[in-house]
């Protein structure tokens, strides 16, 4: 075998075995970065949940509410970044996202997934709590879910971020983002974020935070580079 | 009062044909009937709903499946979620107070027998008798169908507080259709109580036989007259009050709602209203709606009573003056409901004085109840049992309003279980004894049959006993600071006292059980019952001087002439110790002069 | 069958009274200055309810004993005196009552409702809401800032709707889910409902107010004894009625002064 050959068969592995790693589409690019702040962000108050002792027993000093939770280097967290425009609409995925209620708050703060996805609430919690999501666009319902029973289960089939409380406690709230792609993260300790994937294209790529409102930036995928987008929001005092 | 100005020869011909016999009938008997059906109905379905509220109540985890099955959202794995508690509760107090309670003693026994107790062949109005009914049935269906839709009943309680039940579905589940659902009803249901009021009124006015002055009417009819001039007044009033409420859920009014409300995280549209103007509206109609539901007991009790004791009242005048007494005085109480809602602390003093003076009037029928038991030769069967009973029951639910008409007594009292002993006792109880006492009586000339008296003094222990054994504890409760309208108790305060809960609810799972013997003698005697003379009881009302049951028209081709006044007993008479009201005879005393 | 009527009146008479009587049901502590007349009032109606529903069911019980059954030919009897006697009797009897009662009740309605309050009492703030209570104190400025229901933020748990970005007076406020007073100091509770009908309901404070949406209204009451007191709500407000509840909690003079200089260092 000639040199050139040994070249083209290595070459060719390379490529095949990246393709096995990528999955069945062929390997795209990667946008990652980080979301962070700049200014002076409201300090989180502990929760008072004395009106619901079975709660407020199970922490030994109340939590922080979770409106606004930051980290090392300014950085953000539960910021849902995700492609608003440029991709196609993907189908739900068969597992369900979970939204649990445990120790009377919401986890995840922020709950993002897919546009007929289904949406899996479990209470965890000893006393009855009523999860109440107000969307615009989707239909608004409330439901009661006492301890015992079965998990809520339900959907929305249009894209909207929108804001989940609980009728009974009123320091429980939360975000749901209901997205109509699968490109979509949620930034945790650190602020930064991974969307990979992302066939060749022109995309607009949104960050949105629940206290800072949303911004957005463009950038193209021409084959399986990645690139970096960052994020900085203005915090505000109060 | 001159007696009968208006003659009728024939009120309406006689019905032909299925649907004119049995449906859409002019026959006051036939839609008396129809009114005992619905309230039947009601009653039975209300106490259901109960029964669901305190097993909820004392066993929260339990799981009902058939309520998954009835409501998936109400009873999610079996389980009542709180909001579907309220909406039971809610239904269970509207289905009881309107459907039940006011219904049975006034609508349906009333319809049946102020008639033919004042010797006439009709209602002044048959066909707005009928419309009456129907309207009625009408308000029940659209109710009911608060049942059937997603959202569920709704959660305000029966007595619908704004800017909770005027805001629409902000304010929970169950307040968008369902709310609106049973508005609606309840204005339905006082087009048909108006137009039910207005014909006993008329009818009592013009259409007494020859003979029957109003002096000489029988208690029970005295006590529907007095309670239709009550409802004529109380019903106008909750109409408006209704339309209002469906106005600022549906065209953005705000009576009822005042500005910078924020509910389910919105800025309510609405500015200028006031939620006291609904409780004034609601309490106006709310409190004499009480004394509708209790006063025809009360007459009909004193009706049997006499009879059971085969001897007249020490004074059938001062009980009559006793009942419009207490009609009169039912229109000052009012605010005694709202002494804490904010209004200017002094009219709760206003409020206060008439409240405790009713129970001057109210005292006084206690005694004659009682004074004339003296001396007197009482027969027991089941009409008297439960007529007995009523004395017992109003005086122990009676004796709770002392409590409550005082201001700084009900600063503690107030909305807990103390005021929910109170209002079950009387009207809960009492006044369905009096229902009770009225079906053993006149079942036989309803049907012609008589019904098993073992059975019905059976349904009488069990319920005595067991109405007791619920509704005492509940006072009990109420001192201690038992908050009410609560679906459980998840908190350390009310944790000593589950155990009286858990006595309550087994206690009302049976009492509740004994009705169905009440049911099956219903229906069993209404066929296999052992035929009834036309005066079972040897008593001397009009109702039975005519076959049982009646004919179409009543009296058959004869006007009645009255003689006497209707409680000619412990005389010499020529049937016994009785004489009739239509008996020519002279009236001898027993002592022979 | 009537004498066995008879025997059950008398043991339903005695049974229901029996809790009462043995003290098994007795008030909570009165931890308030105006409470003892109230819980006076309560014990003198008891004492007349209580003959009033002992009597009556025994005289029922006595004559359906006495003139049930009968298959005798005696003859029939009035009761001496007939209805007039009975008549006369019912208005003074109760007549006497409700004088009593209602003279005397109006002082206890007016200590509480027709006393002014003091002038050194402390302001406090009630806002009752679906379904939670939360308490605002004025801070060192003395004074409460405004409220703004469109900056109802409760995830970030401002249930006031405060503007400290703006209003000055409203930085220094201290929003509490718990009601914190000193002992044997009045205070003056301002009230304030959010969303729908509610009410404040201590039971050893014997204080209950009505919560009305677009009115203010208030209570002023005194605790003089310290420790950890329910405040439940009364009124239905909807689903989360019954989970509606905060404490009060009574401390000393100098607890409370800390409470309020810790919870403005938050």
């Amino acid at each position: 075998m000639t040199g050139k050959h040994v070249v083209c068969s290595v070459v060719g592995m390379l490529a095949l075995s990246a393709v096995a790693v990528a999955g069945p589409n062929p390997a795209g690019g990667t946008v990652s970065g980080k979301v962070t702040y700049e200014g002076t962000p409201a300090k989180m108050k502990p929760i008072d949940m004395s009106k619901e002792p079975t709660c407020a027993k199970m922490y030994t000093t109340p939590p922080l509410a979770e409106t606004v939770i930051t980290g090392s280097g300014n950085s953000l967290e539960n910021v849902v970044v995700y492609i608003s425009a440029g991709a196609p609409d993907d189908a739900a995925p068969s597992t369900a996202a979970v939204f649990t209620q445990k120790g009377c708050r919401y986890i995840p703060h922020l709950l993002a997934f897919q546009v007929n996805q289904e949406l899996k609430i479990q209470n965890e919690d000893q006393t009855s709590h009523n999860i109440h999501p107000l969307p615009k666009l989707n239909r608004e319902w409330n439901k009661s879910q006492p301890p015992g029973t079965p998990p809520i289960s339900e959907k929305y089939d249009k894209a909207e971020i929108f804001p989940v409380k609980c009728n009974v406690h009123p320091w429980m709230h939360g975000t749901f983002a209901v997205l109509k792609n699968s490109h979509y993260a949620v930034t945790g300790d650190g602020g930064s974020f991974t969307l990979p994937n992302l066939p060749p294209g022109k995309y607009t790529i949104t960050a949105w935070h629940e206290s800072y409102g949303d911004q957005s930036q463009e950038i193209t995928i021409t084959g399986s580079e990645s690139k970096t987008v960052n994020f900085v929001f203005k915090a505000k005092p109060y | 009062m001159q007696e009968g100005s208006l003659e009728q020869a024939h009120v309406h011909a006689p019905p032909q044909g299925f649907i004119r016999k049995y449906i859409f009938s002019l026959d006051h008997k036939v839609i008396g009937k129809q009114y005992y059906a619905l309230a039947l109905v009601a009653v039975f379905t209300g106490m259901i709903l109960s029964w669901l509220m305190r097993i909820h109540m004392v066993w929260p985890e339990a799981k009902l499946p058939f309520l998954e099955w009835f409501s998936k959202n109400g009873a999610p794995g079996g389980i009542i979620t709180p909001e579907y508690y309220l909406s039971l509760l809610t239904m269970h107090g509207t289905l009881m107070v309107f459907f039940v309670l006011t219904n049975a003693p006034f609508a349906a026994f009333g319809n049946y027998f102020l008639p033919i107790q004042i010797g006439a062949e009709d209602m002044a109005f048959p066909r707005f008798n009928m419309m009456s009914f129907w309207t009625t049935f009408l308000a029940w269906v659209v109710l009911m169908l608060a049942f059937v839709i997603p959202d569920g009943p709704p959660i305000a309680g029966w007595t619908a507080y704004a800017p909770l039940s005027a805001v629409g579905r902000d304010a929970g589940p169950g307040m968008q259709w369902g709310a609106s659902l049973w508005g609606l009803s309840i204005a339905i249901f006082c087009v048909g109580s108006l137009l039910g009021a207005l014909n006993f009124i008329a009818t009592t006015l013009d259409l007494r036989a020859k003979g029957m002055t109003l002096m000489r009417m029988p208690l029970s009819s005295w006590a529907w007259f007095i309670t239709s001039c009550i409802a004529l007044l109380a019903f106008a009033v909750l109409l408006p009050a209704c339309i209002l409420l469906i106005l600022d859920r549906h065209a953005g009014t705000s009576f009822y709602i005042p500005a910078g409300l924020v509910i389910s995280d919105r800025l309510q549209p609405h500015s200028g209203g006031s939620p006291l103007l609904w409780q004034h509206l609601f309490w106006f109609f709310g409190h004499p709606e009480v004394y509708i539901a209790i006063l025809p007991s009360m007459g009909i009790v004193s009706h049997i009573l006499v009879n059971s004791m085969r001897k007249p009242l020490l004074s059938a005048r001062v009980v009559i003056y006793s009942m419009m007494s207490i009609g009169f005085l039912s229109y000052m109480v009012w605010g005694h409901h709202m002494f804490l809602s904010g209004m200017n602390p002094m009219s709760a003093l206003a409020f206060s004085f008439p409240t405790l003076t009713i129970t001057i009037p109210a005292t006084v029928l206690t005694l004659m109840w009682l004074g004339s038991l003296y001396g007197a030769k009482i027969q027991i069967n089941s009409a008297s049992l439960f007529a007995l009973g009523f004395i017992s029951m109003f005086v122990s639910g009676g004796v709770s309003g002392f409590f409550l008409a005082q201001p700084s007594i009900d600063i503690y009292l107030h909305a807990t279980y103390f005021v929910v002993g109170h209002f079950h006792m009387v009207m809960g109880v009492a006044s369905l004894f009096g229902v009770f006492a009225g079906t053993y009586f006149w079942f036989p000339k309803m049907t012609g049959r008589m019904m098993n008296e073992s059975l019905g003094k059976l349904h009488f222990w069990l319920t005595f006993v067991g109405t007791y054994c619920i509704f005492m504890p509940f006072h009990y409760l109420g001192l201690i600071g038992n908050v009410r309208r609560y679906q459980s108790f998840v908190d350390d305060f009310m944790a000593p006292y589950l155990g009286w809960h858990k006595f309550m609810t087994i206690a009302a799972l049976i009492t509740g059980a004994s009705q169905f013997i009440f049911l099956f003698n219903l229906i069993y005697s209404r066929f296999k019952g052992k035929p009834a003379p036309e005066n079972p009881w040897n008593a001397t009302s009009l109702e039975w001087s005519i076959p049982s049951p009646p004919p179409w028209n009543n009296f058959g081709a004869k006007h009645p002439i009255v003689y006497h006044d209707p409680y000619q007993y412990g005389v010499k008479g020529s049937k016994g110790d009785f004489v009739m009201q239509d008996s020519p005879e002279q009236v001898v005393s027993a002592s022979g002069d | 069958m009537g004498k066995l009527l008879a025997i059950v009146l008398v043991l339903i008479a005695v049974l229901s009274a029996y809790p009462i009587v043995s003290h098994m049901f007795v008030l909570p502590q009165d931890i308030s200055t105006h409470g003892h007349a109230i819980d006076e009032q309560i014990s003198e109606t008891m004492v007349e309810a209580g003959i009033s529903f002992i009597g009556a069911q025994l005289v029922l019980a006595f004559f359906v004993w006495s003139f049930s059954g009968r298959k005798d030919d005696r003859p029939l009897k009035n009761f001496p005196g007939g209805a007039r006697a009975l008549v006369i009797a019912a208005f003074l009897l109760v007549g006497t009552e409700i004088l009593a009662l209602g003279v005397m009740g109006q002082k206890a309605w007016a200590s509480v409702y027709f006393t002014p309050a003091k002038p050194d009492d402390i302001q406090v703030q009630a806002q009752a809401e679906q379904f939670a209570f939360y308490f605002r104190y004025p801070g060192p400025d003395g004074k409460f800032g405004g409220i703004h229901p469109e900056k109802i933020d409760e995830g970030n748990q401002n249930y006031f709707g405060l503007d400290p970005a703006n209003d000055v007076e409203a930085r220094d406020d201290i929003v509490s889910g718990e009601l914190v007073v000193p002992v044997d100091r009045e205070v003056h509770l301002l009230m304030h409902a959010k969303d729908v009908g509610h009410s404040f309901y201590v039971r050893e404070l014997r204080i209950q107010q009505d919560f009305m949406p677009g009115l203010d209204l208030s209570v002023h009451f005194t605790a003089t004894k310290l420790g950890k007191y329910e405040i439940v709500c009364t009124q239905l407000c909807g689903l989360g009625h019954y989970n509606m509840k905060a404490y009060l909690n009574v401390v000393s003079q100098p607890d409370f002064d800390k409470w309020l200089k810790d919870q403005a260092g938050q």
